[in-house]
């Protein structure tokens, strides 16, 4: 890592968002803060604001996603931004070259924001370095690295919940080694000040010395989830995994899948979340996905806010 | 300079507005200090609709100069803004451009049938063809000072002046 964080300018000044890690409070808090004044804009029956009226936003996916793209472009038209879609296929040769060489081409058609979804760790922060000083880039999820807008929202849900981040015991559940999600979910919560991050999956999900992040690890739910404030169910990445990290989803489910008979194990307030898309019958039981615990369409809802949020912070903050 | 006492003008601009409007209205403040003089007068004047609130940071018109204020609150108008007659209150009116963004951002939540504005202090210097219906004064005051409205711990209102190089 470089001495100076990216993401921030010479005085601290948010200008691309990249990761959770090494983000100050202050700086997770007002894109809190401000998201909770976009979700009065998102209840209301004109759900458009002008803020970035003239500002042209590319999302670029390199790496296939409905739901993440669809929320970045609902963000982006909310705030009267122009929003250009672009589904690249990386080729196979060259990848670093062709990918900036695809970056100089828009910055010439005058883009103001860069949203990148890559498969490759990395790929957000190479292309932050390269861009213009004026352009912004949103890492929306590298590789196994990070996918801060995500974190953020669950930060904004647990927030809704539960007020407060310093009593809370949150556990990180399932296949952590694969998951962007996790890395940043496990940064932004211990940058907020929960005491008690707890990580429970099996020894072949978790990435080595991951105690390092500051969390306790857990194999067992039945000791995991004792005490628990906060579920954060991930999805088992079927797609990312090479060669055998299980035996099979089934004997997954019975060990590390959420059922209402596990989830009585938590605090009886606890709240269930999930990034999306669920595997129902592997990782959480559907008794438990539509049950009164579950926040996890409110995650959905309160993400369009959030990214909103981010969006604009960064607009604002001109370098 | 001496500066006219908050409470007395308030009293007067109370007053004025009682006088003049005989409809059913409803108030809207503009934060920070427009909503702590709404306050005041939604009680003063025993309004009984819900009293609405805006903060019209995401409808200024320099953000490209100055970004999102780090404090953004919550607008909340808890009626319905179609066919409303509405006075919206702020603390001082002086370029007009804080009233053309709040103006804006009613029209996204409705119609209304009419928009009055009422504002404690006047102080001359508009860039925009706006105009208060109700004003408890009308101050001339150096482009180098800002007025503010404050308010103590008892809910007593006052007024401030001070450079504008301070204010950053």
């Amino acid at each position: 890592m470089m001495n100076r964080n990216p993401q921030l300018d010479e005085n601290g000044v948010l200008q691309h968002l990249l990761t959770t890690e090494g983000l100050p409070a202050s700086v997770l808090l007002h894109i809190l803060d401000t998201a909770e004044s976009f979700v009065g804009v998102t209840e209301r029956d004109v759900k458009k604001i002008p803020l970035l009226r003239g500002k042209s936003i590319f999302n670029l996916f390199f790496e296939p996603s409905t739901r993440t793209r669809t929320t970045f472009e609902i963000a982006a038209k909310r705030l009267s931004a122009d929003v250009i879609n672009l589904n690249i296929a990386v080729s196979a040769q060259s990848k670093g070259e062709a990918l900036l060489d695809t970056v100089n081409n828009l910055s010439a058609m005058n883009a103001d924001m860069f949203v990148v979804r890559h498969a490759q760790s990395g790929a957000a922060h190479l292309i932050a370095r390269h861009v213009r000083s004026d352009i912004h880039v949103i890492n929306a999820g590298d590789g196994s690295h990070a996918h801060p807008t995500q974190a953020l929202l669950d930060m904004f849900t647990i927030r809704r919940h539960k007020q407060d981040f310093h009593n809370l015991r949150v556990a990180i559940i399932g296949d952590i080694l694969h998951s962007r999600v996790a890395r940043s979910q496990i940064h932004a919560l211990t940058t907020l000040g929960v005491p008690e991050v707890r990580v429970i999956a099996p020894k072949t999900l978790l990435p080595k010395m991951v105690e390092r992040l500051g969390v306790h690890v857990y194999h067992d739910m039945a000791k995991g989830l004792k005490d628990i404030d906060v579920l954060m169910m991930l999805r088992l990445q079927n797609e990312r995994m090479q060669g055998a990290n299980l035996p099979s989803p089934e004997e997954y489910f019975k060990y590390y899948g959420l059922t209402p008979e596990k989830l009585s194990l938590a605090r009886r307030d606890a709240i269930v979340m999930h990034p999306g898309p669920m595997n129902r019958g592997v990782e959480i039981d559907s008794a438990v996905a539509d049950g009164k615990q579950s926040v996890i369409l409110s995650q959905v809802t309160f993400g369009i806010a959030v990214r909103m949020a981010v969006m604009s912070i960064l607009a604002g903050n001109q370098a | 300079m001496q500066l006219p006492d908050a409470e007395t003008l308030f009293k007067s601009l109370a007053k004025k507005i009682q006088s003049d409007c005989d409809k059913d209205f409803v108030l809207v403040g503009i934060h920070t200090g427009g909503v702590w003089l709404a306050e005041r007068l939604h009680q003063e004047l025993a309004i009984t609709q819900p009293l609405g609130t805006l903060d019209v940071s995401f409808y200024r018109d320099d953000f490209d100069k100055i970004g999102l204020h780090s404090k953004v609150k919550r607008s909340e108008i808890p009626f319905e803004v179609e066919g409303a007659h509405i006075i919206l209150v702020d603390d001082v009116l002086y370029t007009g451009r804080t009233i053309r963004a709040a103006i804006n951002e009613l029209f996204d939540y409705g119609r209304p049938a009419c928009i009055r504005l009422a504002t404690l202090v006047d102080r001359s210097g508009r860039e925009l063809p706006i105009a208060a219906q109700y004003t408890g004064v009308e101050l001339q005051l150096p482009a180098d000072k800002m007025l503010e409205l404050k308010r103590e711990a008892n809910g007593k209102l006052s007024l401030n002046l001070y450079d504008k190089s301070l204010a950053e």
